[in-house]
C-alpha cells in the first residue's frame, strides 16, 4: 500500500528526519494561506498523487507569490496527473502540499528496500541523487553504496556512519546524516514498510540535510498490526475496479484488454492470461477468487469483472483443489441470472466435483461455452471475442 | 524414496483443531499420510480426529516422535509457530498460511540459522500448496487424485498452476515422484535451487519441472545452479508474460520490481542456462513427454 509524500514526511519527521516546513491544501485559497503560515518568499506546490516523476508531468511548481500559487493550485486540482508510473489513466489530484523552497547545494539518494536475495532490509545510497535509481544504477553504478541489516539486532550506528562517509559528506554533516539514516530505518521497521525512498535528500546552502521528497509503501500483510498506516489509505489513488474488488476480498488487477478473467490461484491466473495473449487476445484483468469460493463469491467476481466497460468476453478457468466445481458452476448460473452477463462466457472446470459442475452448466439451459482444457478455453474465449466484436461493428 | 516426504514420515498439524486444519488433516489422513497428532495451545490432552492434541510442538515431538509439521496457523501467529517447530527439532515444516508479514519471515529465517546446518529444520512455504509424494503421503492442500505416481519431480510457486501441470502429465501417463510448492511470498523457506538440489540427488527422479513466475531472483539463481551442477533434465515455465511492471499479481512476491524479474527476462536467462522451456501453460504435458523421450534415446 502506497501513501502520499506529505504522510511519509510526517512519519519521518517524528523520527528525527528533517523535512521542509509545509502544509496541506485542498483549494487555491488554502494554498495561499499556507504560504503565509510557512513564511519566506519562495514555495513549491506539489500534487499529492501516488506516483514519482511528478515534476515532468506538471505536478510540481515553484511559486514566488500568491497569484502564482493560486493559479498553479487551480491548474492542478481536479486534474488527472499522468506520469510514466501511473499509466495512461493517470491519478486524480485532490490534495496539494505547499512547502518552503530550499536552496540546494547537493542532491543525494537514499532508499530502503526488502532485498529478496539477502532476505533482509537493504539500504541503497548514492551521491548522485535527483534522478531515478534505475538511471543511477545505469549511469553511475559506482556511486551506489549498499548495506544490509541483520534483523536480529537491527541497523547499527556504524553502518549509518559508513554510508554517510561513503556519500562524501562534510564532517559537520555526518552526525545529522547518521541520525537521518537510522531514523528512516526505524520508520521502515516499526511500520512494516516494504519501500522507503528519499530522492533527493539534499544538502542545503546553509549546511543542513533535508528530505525534499519521500515515497513509502507498506507490506499489506502487516496492516493488521499497523492501524495508523491503514488509515492513510487513499482510495482516490486506486483503480476503482480494484477498490471494488479488494473491498469484497478479491485479488484483482485491472489491465487494458477486453477478455475478463475469473480464475482460482495467482499462478493459474497469470498463466491463463498468458494463454489468452498467445491465442491472440488481451486480458482485461487478473482476478484470483481464492480457495473455497462459494457461489456468492463467484457471482461477486462477475460483478467486479463486468464493472470494467471494456470487457467483451469472460473466461472462467477453475482448477479446483479446495474449491468445488459444483459451487463454481452454481455461482456462474447465479451471476447470469442475477448480475446479467451480456457478453460471451467461456467456462473451463477441472478438479474436485468436475462432473457435477459440468452437469449444472449443461442443465441450466444458459448460453455457456464449455471448454475441457486450458488451451481450448483460451482459444474459445478469443474466438468468441472476435465474433462478438465483429457483430458489434456490423451493428 | 522421492524427496522430503514418504509413507513413513511422522507428521503433526499445527493449528490442528481449527476449521482449516481439521479439514486438511482429514484429507491428508485419507490419502495415507502418517499423521500422529496435532498442536493447539490450550487444547493439550484432548483427542481430535482420533489423534492426540498437544499444547506445544516440543510435547508433540516427545510423545509421538514427529519429524514433520504442517502449519495452518493464521498469519499473525504463523511465524511464531514455525520457530516453535524449528526449536522442537522438527526436520521438515510445511507452512500453508498466506499473509505472513515479510518482516516476520526475515525473523524466521534469521532464527533458523541458530542451528547447525545438519540440525536445521527445512521450511517449505509459506503461502504454498505443500508437498505430495504421490501414492505415499500428502502434506498440503492439493487434490491427491490428479497426481500419478512416477519419476518426474515438480517444484513451483503456485498451487493451481502446479495442478494444471500434473494433470497434463497424468493425461499422457507421466507420473510424479514428489511435487513441492515453495509458495508465492517474497521471502520463503526453500528456494527453487534448494529443491532442485534434492531432486538431483534423488534416485527416484529422472527429470524436474520448475514452475516459476514474475518477481524475485530465485528462478535465475536456480538456472545458474542447474547449468553448473545438474545432470537431470530441467524443464521450466514462467508465468506472467502479460503482467505489467510494478503491480502485484495476487502473490505477495509476484511483482516485477527490478531488472531480470519479468517473465520474458527470466525465460531468456533460463534458455541461456540450457533449461528446456515450456512455451505455453497448455504444453507442460507434451514438453515433458518429449524431453523424457529424448533423454531415453540419448541414454
Amino acid at each position: 500500500m502506497d501513501i502520499h509524500e506529505y504522510q511519509a514526511k510526517e512519519l519521518l519527521a517524528r523520527h528525527g528526519v528533517h523535512v521542509p516546513r509545509g502544509g496541506l491544501a485542498y483549494s487555491p485559497e488554502q494554498a495561499t494561506y499556507r504560504a503565509r503560515e510557512i513564511g519566506g518568499s519562495k514555495w513549491v506546490l506539489k500534487a499529492q498523487v501516488h506516483s514519482g516523476a511528478r515534476g515532468k508531468a506538471g505536478g510540481i511548481k515553484l511559486c514566488s507569490n500568491d497569484e502564482e500559487i493560486s493559479n498553479a493550485a487551480e491548474a492542478m486540482l481536479g486534474r488527472k496527473l499522468v506520469t510514466h508510473q501511473t499509466g495512461p489513466r493517470g491519478k486524480l489530484i485532490s490534495r496539494l502540499y505547499l512547502e518552503e523552497a530550499v536552496d540546494i547545494a547537493q542532491e543525494l539518494y537514499l532508499g530502503f528496500v526488502l532485498d529478496r536475495k539477502e532476505e533482509r532490509v537493504m539500504i541503497v545510497a548514492s551521491a548522485a541523487g535527483g534522478m531515478e535509481i534505475e538511471d543511477i544504477s545505469e549511469k553511475q553504478p559506482d556511486s551506489i553504496i549498499r548495506a544490509t541489516v541483520d534483523p536480529g539486532v537491527g541497523m547499527q550506528g556504524f553502518q549509518a556512519r559508513e554510508i554517510a562517509f561513503g556519500l562524501g559528506l562534510e564532517s559537520n554533516l555526518i552526525g545529522k546524516a547518521t541520525e537521518t539514516i537510522l531514523g528512516c530505518y526505524q520508520v521502515f521497521r516499526d511500520y512494516d514498510a516494504s519501500m522507503l525512498e528519499i530522492n533527493p535528500l539534499v544538502v542545503t546552502r546553509d549546511g543542513s540535510l533535508v528530505a525534499l521528497d519521500a515515497k513509502m509503501s507498506f507490506d499489506e500483510n502487516a496492516l493488521f498490526r499497523r492501524p495508523e498506516i491503514s488509515e492513510l489509505r487513499d482510495k482516490s489513488q486506486e483503480d476503482p475496479r480494484e477498490t471494488f474488488a479488494s473491498d469484497r476480498g478479491l485479488s484483482y488487477v485491472g489491465l487494458d484488454g477486453n477478455i475478463g478473467c475469473i480464475i482460482n490461484g495467482a499462478g493459474l491466473a497469470m498463466a491463463t492470461m498468458d494463454m489468452i495473449k498467445i491465442a491472440g487476445g488481451e486480458p482485461a484483468n487478473f482476478l484470483d477468487i481464492g480457495g473455497g469460493a462459494s457461489p456468492e463469491r463467484v457471482a461477486k467476481s462477475f460483478r467486479a469483472v463486468l464493472g470494467d466497460k471494456n470487457v467483451e468476453t469472460i473466461l472462467v478457468n477453475i482448477f479446483a483443489g479446495i474449491n468445488r466445481c459444483d459451487w463454481v458452476a452454481e455461482g456462474v448460473i447465479k451471476a447470469i441470472r442475477e448480475v446479467g452477463v451480456d457478453v460471451p462466457l467461456v467456462v473451463r472446470l477441472s478438479g474436485t466435483k468436475v462432473e457435477e459442475g459440468r452437469k449444472i452448466l449443461a442443465d441450466s439451459g444458459e448460453a455457456v461455452i464449455v471448454a475441457d482444457t486450458l488451451a481450448e478455453a483460451a482459444e474459445k474465449a478469443v474466438a468468441a471475442w472476435r465474433e462478438a466484436t465483429k457483430n458489434k461493428k456490423a451493428a | 524414496m522421492a524427496i522430503l516426504l514418504n509413507r513413513s514420515t511422522r507428521v503433526i498439524v499445527q493449528g490442528f483443531t481449527g476449521k482449516i486444519g481439521s479439514f486438511h488433516a482429514e484429507d491428508m489422513k485419507r490419502y495415507g499420510t502418517k499423521l500422529v497428532g496435532g498442536v493447539t495451545p490450550g487444547k493439550g490432552g484432548q483427542t481430535h480426529l482420533g489423534l492426540p492434541v498437544f499444547n506445544t510442538v516440543k510435547g508433540a515431538v516427545r510423545e509421538t516422535r514427529a519429524e514433520a509439521s504442517i502449519v495452518f496457523v493464521p498469519p499473525p501467529f504463523a511465524a511464531d509457530s514455525i520457530m516453535e517447530a524449528a526449536d522442537a527439532g522438527i526436520k521438515l515444516c510445511v507452512c500453508i498460511t498466506d499473509g505472513i508479514p515479510s518482516q516476520d519471515m526475515m525473523q524466521v529465517k534469521r532464527y533458523m540459522r541458530r542451528y547447525r546446518f545438519e540440525d536445521r529444520m527445512r521450511l517449505v512455504g509459506p503461502n504454498c500448496a505443500g508437498v505430495i509424494t504421490p501414492g505415499q503421503a500428502l502434506m498440503g492442500i492439493m487434490p491427491g487424485s490428479i497426481y500419478l505416481p512416477g519419476r518426474v519431480g515438480i517444484v513451483g510457486r503456485s498451487g493451481t498452476l502446479g495442478y494444471e501441470a500434473a494433470s497434463q502429465m497424468k493425461a499422457l501417463g507421466i507420473g510424479v515422484s514428489t511435487s513441492v510448492g515453495i509458495g508465492g511470498d517474497p521471502i520463503n523457506g526453500s528456494s527453487f535451487k534448494d529443491i532442485l538440489q534434492l531432486f538431483e540427488r534423488d534416485d527416484d527422479t529422472d527429470a524436474v519441472v520448475m514452475i516459476g513466475e514474475i518477481g524475485g531472483p530465485q528462478e535465475a539463481e536456480a538456472a545458474i545452479w542447474a547449468r553448473d551442477n545438474m545432470r537431470k533434465p530441467l524443464i521450466a515455465y514462467i508465468a506472467g508474460l502479460s503482467a505489467p511492471k510494478g503491480r502485484r499479481m495476487g502473490h505477495a512476491g509476484a511483482i516485477i520490481s527490478a531488472f531480470g524479474e519479468s517473465a520474458q527476462e527470466k525465460v531468456e536467462i533460463l534458455k541461456e542456462a540450457g533449461v528446456v522451456i515450456v512455451p505455453t501453460p497448455a504444453s507442460f504435458g507434451e514438453v515433458v513427454a518429449d524431453t523424457l523421450a529424448r533423454t531415453k534415446q540419448a541414454a
